[in-house]
């Protein structure tokens, strides 16, 4: 796991969850209308696993992360965290949205701060709240305010706010979309060298094929909404990745040719 | 700086006047408050109003400080600099001074009951200053009271009104109901609701302040981007930490608009409520002078009120600059 100053959580409690998905369908209530999003997911991500879920935009992606955070209760189905149904939000397993969605009436610090805060163990978590800033190279933007950052470095402190909780499930719902492609391509190598020292388990949100292959250890591709699991394609290769290798081009060619579009 | 620097930029702007080592505005301003006091002992008045040395000897006074301020006042610092921007100003005042003088006391033109020179107005203050002191306090009291009690409650249900359903179906009906209807339109029915006149003002001061906060203040809590509550939620926030640390901070730009309006609804309802039946207080004052044509004090109570209200108003945009510092580059108002 990532340690932040010199406070460490039992290594037991630290390891990455399993989630799984059993039948999972979701659908919500638009006007009156029910709207599925989800027909029939079933899904099952080992500890520590890095798995990217891959779809058309509006497809349901998104929901499954926070069925998973427990932000929302599936319409059937279930999905469970270690064996145990998921019923509510737990710091254990975190969610990083696609806006940094930073709470703009509190600094950086502050807002690095709000889990720490909000389970009431504010006290002893200063040298935690410097280890994060540090990690995500924010320590010189503590005081400043969320309209200050530029759009990377607010992504950055979104991250480094559900780092701090120890997550032993981390839910990336497009985190790095609204970047641009140069503080992108930087991101994708932060995301991965954290995960890599860490032992959470990630399940990352994209659009991006590439980024889908060059981070994760499986992609699971979806189909329109309502989503179901239209493919599997296992990334069996080392860290760290190149995009120009040619299996990631040949892989890239095949979940394209999956999600539609011939070359 | 040299002397073509100084010529050119006088064009541009105010504070251009200081930009040699002598600050003309005050010169300029000393002059014209020194004309003031000529006009003011050199002819006679037409009526006496009293006081007419003690403003001489004011603007003298000020003219002479204007005069040595005309040689220091760059090493002042802020304070100085202050100054020199409201340079013109003083100029204008001083000018403003003689020619009211001279249309009221000195050449009769202005009705007489019904305008007054300026020694008039100090001899107000002069001769009734503790009537005003009493009247002020009056007000004070009333006002403070009933204004914070009406926010307070007014925030206090706004968040209520915001956060829960059961709140909002039974309360905002009502809110929405009674929340157009002007605080004045209350007065014949609490004063005789209430037991004393001192009650029924507090409660329409209470009622003014306090609706537009717990319009607003609901309003803010309920556009609070739901995001925020997610990322609290799988953080571990609690219900608490939800209402406390993030709906109220979310909502406080509203809230803010809210206190702006009360603060003006409670002074309009405030002054209408001391003239209806109170013993003592700015309103009662405004109408007891105006009852004995005793314009002079209407006029020199107009001036203590638009220094209070307006102050109170300063002192609760220096309150939101503080609270929402944070709003730089966010919102603009």
């Amino acid at each position: 796991m990532v340690a932040f100053g010199t406070t460490r959580v039992a290594v037991d409690n630290s390891a990455g969850l399993s989630v799984d998905f059993h039948g999972v369908s979701h659908q919500y209530d638009l006007d009156g209308q029910p709207l599925p999003v989800l027909r029939q997911i079933d899904l099952a991500v080992a500890p520590g696993e890095f798995v990217a879920l891959l779809g058309p935009s509006g497809c349901g992606k998104s929901t499954l992360l926070r069925l998973a955070a427990g932000l929302e209760r599936p319409s059937s189905g279930e999905v469970l965290a270690n064996g145990t149904i998921v019923a509510r939000p737990d710091p254990s397993r975190v969610l990083v949205f696609q806006d940094p969605t930073l709470f703009p009436w509190r600094t950086v610090r502050d807002n690095v701060a709000i889990g720490p805060e909000a389970r009431g163990v504010l006290p002893g978590s200063q040298k935690r709240i410097d280890g994060a800033l540090r990690l995500v190279k924010l320590e010189a933007f503590a005081s400043a305010f969320p309209h200050q950052l530029s759009g990377g470095m607010a992504q950055r402190a979104a991250l480094a706010r559900a780092l701090i909780n120890d997550p032993r499930l981390l839910l990336l719902d497009e985190p790095l979309g609204r970047l641009d492609s140069l503080t992108r391509l930087t991101m994708q190598e932060e995301l991965l060298a954290l995960w890599r020292q860490a032992e959470y388990t990630v399940i990352l949100v994209t659009h991006d094929v590439e980024e889908a292959l060059l981070l994760s250890g499986r992609v699971i591709v979806l189909t329109e909404r309502p989503a179901r699991i239209k493919a599997e394609v296992a990334v069996d290769l080392p860290y760290p990745r190149r995009r120009d290798d040619p299996r990631i081009v040949a892989q890239r060619q095949h979940i394209l040719e999956i999600l539609g579009f011939s070359a | 700086m040299s002397a073509a620097i100084d010529e050119d930029a006088g064009e541009k702007s105010v504070s251009s006047a200081s930009a040699g080592p002598v600050w003309k505005h005050g010169l300029y301003a000393a002059s014209a408050w020194l004309l003031a006091a000529i006009v003011t002992i050199a002819f006679p008045d037409v009526v006496p109003w009293g006081s007419r040395d003690v403003f001489v000897a004011l603007l003298v006074a000020g003219a002479m400080i204007l005069a040595g301020l005309a040689f220091s006042v760059e090493k002042l610092g802020r304070f100085g600099r202050g100054l020199m921007h409201y340079g013109p100003w003083l100029i204008v005042l001083g000018l403003w001074f003689a020619v009211w003088e001279l249309i009221t006391a000195k050449l009769g033109w202005m009705p007489k009951p019904f305008f007054t020179p300026p020694h008039g107005l100090l001899h107000v203050y002069i001769v009734d200053w503790q009537r005003i002191l009493i009247c002020i306090a009056y007000t004070a009291r009333l006002w403070t009271i009933g204004f914070f009690s009406g926010i307070i409650v007014g925030f206090i249900g706004g968040v209520a009104l915001g956060w829960s359903k059961n709140f909002a179906y039974w309360g905002m009906p009502v809110l929405k109901l009674i929340g157009p209807v002007p605080a004045s339109a209350w007065i014949p029915a609490t004063f005789f609701l209430f037991p004393t006149t001192f009650q029924a003002s507090l409660f329409l001061v209470a009622l003014a302040s306090g609706i537009p906060v717990a319009i607003l203040t609901a309003s803010g809590v309920n556009s609070v981007n739901r995001s925020f509550y997610d990322v609290a939620r799988t953080l571990g926030a609690s219900s608490r930490y939800l209402v406390l640390r993030v709906a109220i901070p979310a909502a406080l730009p509203h809230v803010f608009v809210g206190l702006f309006m009360g603060l003006y609804y409670s002074f309009a309802v405030l002054v209408v409520a001391e003239m209806l039946g109170a013993k003592y207080g700015l309103g009662w004052y405004l109408q007891f002078q105006t009852a004995y044509s005793a314009y002079a004090n209407v006029y020199a109570m107009l001036i203590v009120m638009a220094l209070l209200c307006s102050g109170l108003v300063k002192l609760l945009f220096v309150a939101r600059d503080r609270l929402l510092g944070w709003q730089k580059g966010v919102v603009q108002w």
